[in-house]
């Protein structure tokens, strides 16, 4: 194997052939400068590429270097950063993390086979930003049952249940808050998506915050309405205790690049 | 498309923030994105899909649901240091010293030491050994997991159809 691989991060669009100058170089995975890959036949649709050292990201060291999560979240970042910076200037649709070509060529001629279903989803994502939107229920905290002064007629045994009463009925409203929430946020929502995915709400090591992730959605929205989108989403759950809401973005539409019946693109890859 | 429209803040090439909330964006939200999200194609250099699948759902293990993952027989997190708090060294002592017991205690009775029954019913030794050790049998098959798990990826799986064709034109919508 030569010394260096091609690293794929996504296919964009390159209307008037100034992308290439305009990422300036841009670092990325591996501290090396973003390139873009183009066909003849069709020079406006490109694939964003680097040259990164084979010892790294051939098989059996991209395996090990996977597992290993400060290697992963600086590539992730690389990978990210790139993303955002042609999401930025033009219609993107990233590739998976870790999409590794022999060299450029091999990057052509995979580009010229899908050249036409790349062209119809960057036309269907253009000018287009998804939105996280995520809800999460907050724990009530254990040591303020609703205040007041503490009932002197009851014993102390009948004033613990109560207070664990109070506990349990504080954490069933904030579920039921965080329905509530789910479902005007959804109302809110529904005028401006093109296109929603659930995903699985976060809950392990690394989304570790206050509350607990209920709702973890991406909604594809038309750059025209971002904004509205997101302040109609944020007002949607306000008065709504026990609950909070986050929306992240503007993103690159990953969850959208792969439309949604295309699983089959997949299998044709193999 | 002829126009990459002014599209927020485009003052790239500073870093920060060039699109949305750049490097400043949650670790978990981009891992869920350039990992689970996307075009998948297999490149060249192939990690085994498989092995991609896997690793995948080892990741989603940590934006996911760890209960999930414990009841998949998923536990590696727990002892990678460098992913839990919990991991370091009380854990991993323990799994140790739970399969040095548990070694132990197979040995005695292969050698047919008499061992008392589990503590929640009165002694009866010679009965309670071949239930004791059907019980200790791993609960599923590890080797299982990967595929059920991924059969029960919800983010590709219940995509929402598309919910509107089009933004619907302002609110002049039913």
């Amino acid at each position: 194997m030569t010394g260096t691989v091609a690293y794929a991060y996504a296919v964009a669009r390159d209307p008037d052939g100034s992308l290439e100058e305009a990422l300036g170089g841009l670092p990325g995975v591996a501290d090396a400068p973003v390139r873009l890959v183009r066909t003849a036949g069709r020079a406006d649709v490109v694939v964003a590429v680097s040259e990164v050292p084979a010892r790294d990201f051939e098989e059996g060291a991209l395996r090990a270097h996977l597992e290993d999560l400060d290697w992963l979240e600086d590539v992730a970042r690389a990978h990210h950063r790139v993303i955002e910076a042609l999401a930025a200037r033009t219609t993107v649709l990233p590739l998976r993390l870790a999409t590794v070509y022999l060299d450029e060529e091999r990057v052509r001629l995979m580009l010229e086979e899908r050249l036409a279903a790349f062209a119809d989803r960057l036309s269907a994502l253009d000018a287009h930003v998804e939105w996280g939107v995520k809800v999460y229920v907050e724990a009530p905290a254990e040591a303020a049952p609703r205040a007041g002064p503490p009932e002197p007629d009851l014993s102390p045994g009948r004033a613990y249940l109560k207070r664990r009463g109070a506990q349990r009925h504080a954490r069933e409203d904030a579920y039921r808050d965080a329905e509530e929430a789910a479902r005007r946020i959804d109302a809110a929502a529904r005028p401006y998506a093109v296109d929603r995915v659930q995903h699985r709400p976060q809950q392990g090591e690394l989304a570790r915050g206050p509350g607990e992730n209920v709702v973890n959605d991406a909604y594809l929205v038309s750059q025209e309405h971002a904004e509205s989108f997101r302040t109609d989403v944020l007002r949607a759950a306000e008065g709504l205790s026990g609950v909070r809401v986050e929306v992240t973005g503007p993103w690159a539409p990953y969850s959208f690049a792969t439309p949604a019946e295309a699983e089959p693109l997949r299998r044709a890859a193999q | 498309m002829t126009e990459p429209a002014p599209r927020r803040t485009g003052d790239y090439p500073s870093r920060a923030a060039p699109y949305g909330q750049g490097s400043s964006a949650n670790l978990a939200d981009i891992l869920e994105r350039v990992l689970d999200k996307g075009i998948v194609i297999a490149g060249d250099i192939q990690i085994n899909l498989l092995d991609i699948e896997l690793l995948t759902i080892k990741l989603r293990l940590l934006v996911a649901s760890v209960d999930k993952a414990k009841e998949m027989g998923i536990d590696w997190w727990e002892h990678d240091p460098a992913l839990s708090s919990r991991a370091a060294d009380g854990n991993r002592s323990l799994a140790e010293e739970n399969q040095r017991l548990r070694a132990e205690i197979e040995q005695l009775r292969a050698s047919g030491t008499e061992l008392p029954a589990a503590e929640e019913s009165p002694p009866k030794p010679a009965e309670k050994k071949p239930r004791k050790s059907a019980e200790e049998s791993p609960p599923k098959s590890a080797e299982e997991s990967p595929r059920a798990a991924r059969t029960s990826n919800p983010s590709r799986t219940t995509r929402g159809k598309k919910a509107e064709a089009r933004p619907r034109k302002k609110r002049d919508s039913p």
